[in-house]
């Protein structure tokens, strides 16, 4: 395991608010290997932003903290770590890109300047040299005239360009790590593959892992190795990229990808999940998945399902999975 | 930038035009003959005859209006009914003085205001959050003139450190040059006399910078807020910038597009109506200057404040537009 680059262990991030505590990220465990691309999955509003955004202690605080859980960054807890130390941290050993390319930069400094900055943060070199860095970097995510756009101002920008530009500041310092939040979300579909290349490559020449966080199985099929599968803050399934798509197992990944859409098949009507992602909330007992799940039975609604181990990293969260799996299906399927 | 400035600067031209043909109008929107207004209800027939003459009142209004226009140009504001002299050259001193107490007024306002909005924001919450929000509230909601009569007792008659009236010693006046008090004595290697005049500065300027300088801390801080909760700064703070950066060079620049519009307005305010204040601390002002010739209805200088005030407003507007413009690259037209 010595090449574990990041893990996640029994993350808690709750948020204080008016309604009371809310735990967005709850009890969350995985890691990222040196080089590897991983990837979280989940539809909107089960924690997926709230986890990155907790590894780079980037949560709004107030109303948000991390009340418990490990993050070991090559073996040290950052969790715990001083605001001095996550400075040094962030933008030069973990990098993070946004879902929202548009807003992301600052409309009132240049290009160059920005990425600059992020040189200028974390190496000692001169405004000379961090700018022609930066051009150097712009060629590198593929802008076209990069030695005009390093003057220019994010508006003069399309939203692809941006994401590239947010690409190529976040590859600043040679990060080990990449927390990509939904990066092609904003997009069209052909600029969607376009910075899906462009990261599968970055990936492969500076072996810079990556965290890529979608609600896109499809982006998953793309580029990812393995997959974690968060649900109401909860880890529900993991395995590799493969596993997760050919044999989903958790009844939440099965309708994820039931609701993707087939090229081969005629069927108009696009499947998904009925119901919504229920509000995080505190005390909530039983399978969060349970209000939605046709195979739910009694006991998803009195008890907590654990994460179950069935197999080589590969991990599930439902009660159908456990030794007696066989009776209580039928119950399942009598139930039903 | 300098495209934009001259369009900025050419589009002053119908905005000018517009402000003269009011002005000029006020004249004729008098009721009655403006001549037997000007002279006053004992004037004589041949009296009033004759000023309709001068005045040119027999002409149609375009031709007066060019005349007038014509003599604007040529930097004549007409003559005073009161003291017989020109306006365009009594009227520079009491203009000077206005500016001189405004720009002290708006370096304590914006100061006071800026900082206090950002520290409040970036520490909010704090008690010093919960202080300067209050005494902004304070701020704003406060007399004028009664802060200007306690500022007089505590300051000047019970502690004696800043005088209570005027812009000088009377027994000892300056040899103008600018009109500028503090510049002049420069000028003139006074430092003594930079002091006294700075001192005759404070308390005026503290009551008239009490309200700008509430409304900028409570602009600046909901402005830094708001910018603050934005993604471009969580960007630069996944870059490992830290919070000096993040508030002075990103959020800062963004929080004060809102705030330079209400020190733009503020100035204009302050330049124009501070005739209240400018009367407690007999502060010869344009205000007064104007408000005197209201009573005495001496209505080409009325007419010439008028005027100019707008001017000022015109051009602070102006300056405001180029402060965008300098500061943020999306303003093009
Ligand atoms: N600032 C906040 N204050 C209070 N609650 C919050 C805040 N941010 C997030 N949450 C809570 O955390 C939950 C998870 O949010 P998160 O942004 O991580 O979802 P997500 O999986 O990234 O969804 P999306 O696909 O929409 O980005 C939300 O449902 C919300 O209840
Ligand atoms: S534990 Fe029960 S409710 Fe939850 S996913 Fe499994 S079968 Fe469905
Ligand atoms: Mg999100």
């Amino acid at each position: 395991m010595s090449d574990v680059l990041l893990e996640l262990n029994n993350l808690h991030t709750h948020f204080f608010t008016d309604d009371g505590e809310i735990p967005a990220v709850d009890g969350v465990s995985f890691h990222v290997r040196k080089g590897e691309v991983v990837g979280i999955v989940g539809e909107s509003g089960c924690g997926k932003s709230v986890t990155s955004l907790s590894i780079m202690q980037l949560i709004p605080s107030p109303p948000g903290k991390i009340v418990d859980g490990e993050i070991n960054f090559k073996g040290e807890n950052i969790a715990k770590a001083s605001k001095k130390q996550m400075r040094k941290i962030r933008g030069n050993e973990i990098a993070m890109i946004f879902q929202e390319p548009m807003t992301s930069l600052n409309p009132l400094y240049s290009i160059g300047n920005q990425i600059g900055e992020a040189i200028l943060l974390h190496e000692k070199v001169n405004k000379k040299e961090a700018r022609q860095k930066s051009i150097n970097l712009l060629k590198l995510v593929g802008i076209p005239r990069a030695e005009a756009v390093v003057d220019e101002y994010p508006h003069q920008l399309s939203g692809g360009m941006r994401q590239r530009v947010m690409i190529a500041m976040a590859m600043a310092c040679d990060p080990e790590l990449l927390i990509a939040d939904e990066p092609t979300t904003a997009l069209d579909v052909t600029i969607q593959a376009q910075i899906l290349d462009l990261m599968r490559n970055l990936n492969k020449e500076k072996e810079t892992a990556i965290l890529l966080i979608t609600h896109d199985l499809g982006v998953v099929a793309e580029i990812c190795e393995r997959v974690v599968v968060m649900y109401a803050g909860k880890v529900v399934e993991e395995g590799t990229a493969k596993e997760i798509l050919k044999d989903p197992k958790h009844p939440y990944t099965q309708g994820l990808i039931r609701s993707l859409p087939k090229i081969h098949e005629k069927e108009q009507k696009l499947y998904s999940i009925p119901g919504t992602v229920p509000k995080p909330g505190k005390g909530k007992i039983g399978c969060r998945f349970a209000p939605r799940c046709e195979y739910a039975f009694d006991r998803c609604f009195q008890e907590d399902p654990k994460l179950l181990s069935i197999g080589n990293e590969r991990y599930t969260r439902c009660f159908l999975y456990e030794e007696n799996v066989g009776s209580e299906n039928d119950h399942a399927k009598s139930n039903s | 930038m300098f495209a934009y400035t001259i369009r900025r600067i050419l589009m002053l031209i119908p905005v000018l035009i517009g402000m003269t043909i009011i002005t000029f109008s006020i004249v004729h929107l008098i009721p009655g003959n403006p001549a037997q207004v000007i002279l006053g209800e004992n004037a004589t027939e041949e009296q009033v005859e004759a000023l309709e003459e001068s005045m040119g009142l027999n002409e149609p209004y375009i031709v007066q209006y060019g005349l007038y226009v014509k003599d604007l140009l040529q930097g004549d504001l007409g003559t005073s009914l009161k003291t017989k002299s020109e306006i365009s050259s009594e009227i520079w001193p009491y203009i000077a003085a206005t500016f001189e107490l405004t720009f002290f007024a708006m370096l304590f306002a914006v100061f006071i205001g800026v900082n206090a909005g950002i520290i409040s924001a970036w520490r909010q919450n704090s008690w010093f959050d919960f202080l300067a929000m209050l005494f902004a509230l304070v701020g704003v909601s406060m007399p004028i003139f009664w802060l200007a009569l306690m500022e007089q007792w505590l300051f000047a008659q019970e502690l004696g450190w800043f005088p209570a009236y005027g812009r000088q010693d009377s027994k000892d006046p300056i040899a103008a040059i600018t009109h500028f008090y503090v510049l002049d004595s420069f000028i003139h290697l006074d430092f003594p006399r930079v002091i006294t005049s700075l001192k005759h500065l404070v308390l005026p300027s503290i009551a008239l910078g009490t309200i700008p300088m509430a409304i900028i801390a409570r602009m600046t801080r909901s402005s830094m807020l708001e910018v603050m909760k934005s993604d471009y700064i969580r960007t630069v703070r996944a870059k490992g910038a830290g919070q000096f950066l993040v508030v002075y060079k990103h959020a800062l620049r963004n929080a004060l597009i809102p705030v330079i519009t209400v020190i733009g307005l503020q100035t204009g305010v302050l330049l124009g109506g501070a005739i209240l204040t400018e009367t407690i601390f007999s502060w010869p002002g344009i205000g007064r200057y104007v408000f005197d010739a209201i009573s005495f209805r001496d209505y080409p200088v009325i007419q010439s404040g008028i005027l100019i005030i707008a001017f000022i407003f015109v051009i602070i507007n102006l300056i405001v537009d180029l402060l965008y413009s300098a500061i943020d690259p999306r303003i093009k037209y």
